[in-house]
């Protein structure tokens, strides 16, 4: 009888079990389905064994995956990976479910098991096949990359001729060879501009990359000496793990390493309950967030007219925690996906959520899949954060996102609030932008790309017991930092002609949120040099909490034939510092008269061309505010006066401070004549104020004569063709009549794509794999 | 797992706990105590006689009235509502929907454009004191933030009864 072998049907075995990968994914998910635990396991046997070993084992691997990143990044050219630590590496069990992640930008602790997943499900065992010394390459963001320009490098590790487990790294490059340069560009409004796309490609064999990848990759991107710098990175890391995973398995034997990656999945479940159970309170939150998605403007040119609209992410979030300690975030009523770069992946948020927890709810070293397991997401098909149309762009797929999430601090603050947790409480987190991004021949003659990370820093929300920070954090990394103005020099033909904090750009409040910064930077010896703005202007992303304020929005200058040069060399006035005050700004009385500026909110905008010697000011958010700000003491006011983070102006029309400055223009605060003009204040709110069900007769009338931008409309409609709960939520609340509706084709602008769509899962031969409920 | 007295969490109450018991508190697990002390060092702080049940904003509480019915109520004595209901519902409120009212708080170019965004600011009818700002677009439903599971709070996470509530 003639049997065909296994290469012949496709089975590789390897796992030596007699399964494919997809036999015993399968059985996984079975058994955390019917029992509630991973992997079936009610019971921890290693650790409930052998305790002490269980967490040498823990420290062993974790330590060594940290390690590696440092080690690696070090090979890194770019600044945005050796300056700014935009890499990580995650150790996977064989279902590409994450055992342990290093430090960094840990919302990868997923996405590449996402991939992992993914090449299980679509059979890649038997075709391109799985072997010891493979590298699989991916930055797909339809099967769960964030965006494109986090290429992950995904190394299978073997033990005795058996798949026991994967490891990946990912680094963010600086280009991707998208329709405009920059990691991640606004000029495309597709998935096909997005720049180079790679699906778990097999790009390495016996441990070297292979030669075809080599020079295709290199060619596809602008920036090629920073691509394979950060590809070597990542292979480094990668082998340094596996050798790592190799050395424990001989220290601790086969049998204890492989308990120990499911076992810990399992313990990352419970330990995310019992955070939640300590630190938060049961109940339902209801917050929502927005952001601008500005592209009518004629400085946002796109290649398709069907793009060429205002609209904005609706970002409703209900969050409810259970008193068995599980949590569910609903974002029922979310808008549609668009045509932008702004479309998020679901796994973006079952993975991606993880690096703004660990902020916050779970501030420890055990992030893996387990909190995934313990947390239900719905995320309805067809929205931003979960598109049902493998056309979308997903570069900047942090606009939303950084946005979205926004909300989840102010309901986890509201239960650290309610439970006496006050100095977990932080009101929010700033929108990362702007980004400084662009292109052209750099100052070494170079084809380059550029994208300015000083976005690492902005300011934080406000605590309930102290002011956010200044100039210190962004929510995607933990560990970002602004970077040396030395560094950024060499990286970008950009001279700092100031670098300040942002005064009034933290929210006000009781505790105000942390300032933002801005850097003014000069276009100097580049050639063919283009730069694009992109960030939050005519919106707020953040809203502040219990009577604080959002942070202050963004806006854009720029500033072209300034005669700077002349200047320069005739040794006159030139722009320098900061923006103290956009309403009364002075670079401009510092530049040619004849000079053409750009100062306004559109903060989103494509492609333009910089001369040298013109300007481009790169202001990066604060963040939001605490309570209400005339409980602001008079001395936090006056230091901030002091430090110019607070204009005089509003320290006396927000926090009713009443103030002198002395002979050497040092402000001091008068204690009791601010408490009575903060008692006048009180009255002058209520005098300016109307009970809230009167404002909402008015309001009614709006809504029913559809009295609202073409932006505002948009987002609603989109929101309510896809979700019935919503819309009937909205006519409730303002007891509309029955028939009253309101649809897209109504609004007059472009509608493409808002009825005809067509999902990756409908491919030939492709199968998704589905985290959430939709 | 660290334990505070309760100077500690009134100081923490008060914005003036000293920064290396803050950070103590910030770094070490959580003490379960800390509901009960923080309850105990508000309701010391408050002019009513209601029992707070749950603090809600830096000015607002769930209280337990003399009959025993659950209400919202801000610190000046004024009641909002029922603790199920929205006690935004009962403010008072003032919208910023012109570039006039934002650049009251704001830089030129540093507020929102009200075509897309407003400010709604939530007061107490009766002290004026700003409890919430919503930053939404216009149009948008006032949105009922918090509905906490009191009870399970209580009996199945820190251990304490329940206050009574009057049905």
């Amino acid at each position: 009888m003639n049997m065909l072998s296994n290469n012949e049907t496709g089975f590789a075995d390897l796992l030596k079990n007699g399964q494919t990968l997809k036999q015993f994914r399968d059985g996984i998910i079975e058994r955390t389905q019917k029992t509630g635990h991973y992997n079936g396991l009610e019971k921890l046997e290693l650790r409930d064994a052998d305790p002490i070993g269980y967490e040498k084992l823990f420290s062993k691997l974790r330590g060594g995956l940290v390690h590696a990143r440092e080690t690696a990044k070090k090979i890194a050219a770019s600044p945005i990976v050796e300056q700014e630590g935009e890499l990580c590496f995650t150790l996977y069990n064989a279902v590409g479910d994450c055992v342990l992640t290093s430090t960094g930008i840990i919302i990868h602790v997923g996405t590449m098991g996402a991939a992992i997943k993914y090449m299980i499900e679509n059979n890649w065992e038997a075709n391109p096949g799985i072997n010891p010394g493979d590298m699989f390459t991916n930055n797909d963001c339809s099967i769960g990359n964030v965006h494109p320009c986090d290429i992950a490098t995904i190394v299978p590790i073997f033990w005795e001729g058996r798949l026991i487990g994967w490891v990946g790294g990912v680094t963010h490059v600086i280009d991707t060879g998208a329709v405009t340069p920059g990691s991640m560009s606004t000029g495309q409004v597709q998935r096909f501009g997005d720049g180079y796309m790679i699906t778990c490609r097999k790009t390495g064999v016996n441990d070297t990359p292979l030669r075809d990848w080599l020079h295709e990759s290199q060619r596809s991107v602008r920036t090629p000496k920073y691509w394979i710098l950060d590809e070597k990175t990542r292979i480094a890391g990668c082998h340094m793990i596996r050798e790592l995973v190799e050395e424990v398995i001989r220290a601790d034997g086969i049998e204890a390493y492989e308990k120990f990656a499911y076992e810990v999945i399992e313990e990352g479940r419970r330990g995310l309950m019992s955070r939640i159970k300590a630190m938060t309170l049961p109940g339902k939150y209801r917050k929502v967030s927005f952001v601008d998605v500005p592209y009518k403007h004629e400085d946002v040119q796109v290649s398709s007219a069907f793009a060429k609209l205002d609209s904005i992410m609706h970002s409703p979030c209900e969050m409810t925690i259970k008193p068995d300690g599980k949590w569910r975030l609903d974002f029922e009523g979310a808008s549609r996906w668009g045509w932008h770069t702004f479309n998020a992946h679901q796994v973006a948020f079952t993975s991606g959520i993880w690096v703004m927890m660990c902020q916050t709810l779970v501030p420890t070293q055990r992030i893996n899949d387990g909190a995934y397991f313990a947390t239900e997401f719905h995320l309805p098909k067809g929205t931003w954060c979960n598109p049902d149309d493998r056309r979308t762009g997903h570069a900047y797929a942090w606009h939303f996102l950084v946005s979205g999430w926004a909300a989840l601090w102010r309901g986890l603050s509201q239960s650290y609030f309610s439970r006496g947790y006050l100095e977990e409480v932080n009101a929010g987190n700033a929108n990362t932008s702007n980004w400084l991004q662009g292109g052209g021949i750099n100052q070494d003659g170079e084809i380059h790309a550029v994208n300015s990370f000083e976005a690492s820093s902005c300011g934080t929300g406000a605590c309930a017991v102290k002011d956010g920070l200044n100039h210190a954090a962004a929510i995607w990394n933990p560990e970002g930092d602004m970077g040396d103005i030395e560094i950024w020099e060499m990286a970008e033909p950009l001279l700092y002609m100031g670098r300040n904090v942002k005064a009034n750009s933290g929210g006000y409040g009781k505790y105000r949120g942390g300032c933002g910064f801005e850097t003014l930077r000069m276009v100097w010896n580049a050639q063919d040099w283009t730069m694009f703005f992109m960030g939050n202007g005519f919106m707020n992303s953040d809203w502040g909490m219990m009577g604080g304020y959002p942070a202050a929005t963004g806006y854009r200058f720029e500033a072209h034939k300034t005669g700077l040069e002349r200047r320069i060399a005739n040794g006159e006035s030139l722009p320098l510092g900061g923006d103290i005050d956009p309403s009364a700004p002075t670079y401009e009385h510092n530049i040619d008269a004849t000079a053409r500026i750009k100062r306004d909110k559109q903060c989103m905008t494509t492609e333009d061309c910089y001369d040298n010697h013109d300007l481009y000011l790169n202001y990066l958010r604060g963040g939001p505010g605490f309570g209400d700000p005339i409980d602001r003491e008079p001395k936090a006011i006056e230091k901030d006066l002091n430090e110019k983070f607070l204009l005089p102006e509003y320290a006396q029309k927000v926090y009713g401070a009443v103030f002198t400055q002395d002979a050497k223009g040092a402000y001091v605060v008068d204690v009791a004549k601010t408490q009575a003009r903060r008692a006048e204040m009180r009255k002058e709110r209520l005098a300016r104020a109307v009970p809230v069900r009167e404002w909402m007769k008015e309001e009614r009338e709006r809504i029913i004569n559809k009295h609202a931008s073409q932006a505002v409309q948009h987002m609603f409609a989109t929101s309510f063709a896809l979700s019935e709960k919503f819309t009937k939520h909205f006519k409730d609340f303002w007891s509309l009549p029955a028939d009253w509706q309101l649809l897209e084709t109504e609004l007059g602008v472009p509608s493409y794509g808002s009825k005809h769509r067509m999902d990756l899962s409908l491919m030939p031969d492709v199968t998704t794999v589905v985290q959430v409920e939709e | 797992m660290s334990t505070y007295t309760n100077e500690q969490v009134a100081h923490l109450a008060e914005g003036t706990l000293d920064w290396e018991t803050t950070f103590r508190m910030l770094s070490m697990p959580k003490d379960n105590s800390r509901f009960k002390q923080y309850v105990e060092a508000l309701q010391k702080k408050v002019s009513f006689k209601d029992k707070i049940v749950l603090p809600l904003a830096p000015h607002m509480y769930i209280v337990q009235t003399a009959k025993k019915q659950w209400v919202i109520k801000c610190d000046c004595g004024h009641e909002f509502c029922d603790y199920t209901d929205n006690w935004k519902m009962h403010a008072h409120i003032y919208v910023r929907d012109t570039e006039e009212a934002m650049t009251e708080v704001y830089p030129k170019l540093m507020a929102p454009d009200t075509q897309w965004q407003v400010y709604r600011e939530y007061y107490c009818p009766t002290c004026g004191t700003l409890h919430d700002v919503e930053a939404p677009t216009p149009w948008y439903p006032v949105i009922h933030d918090f509905e906490p599971d009191i009870e399970a709070f209580y009996k199945e996470w820190v251990g304490l009864p329940v206050p009574e509530r009057a049905s």
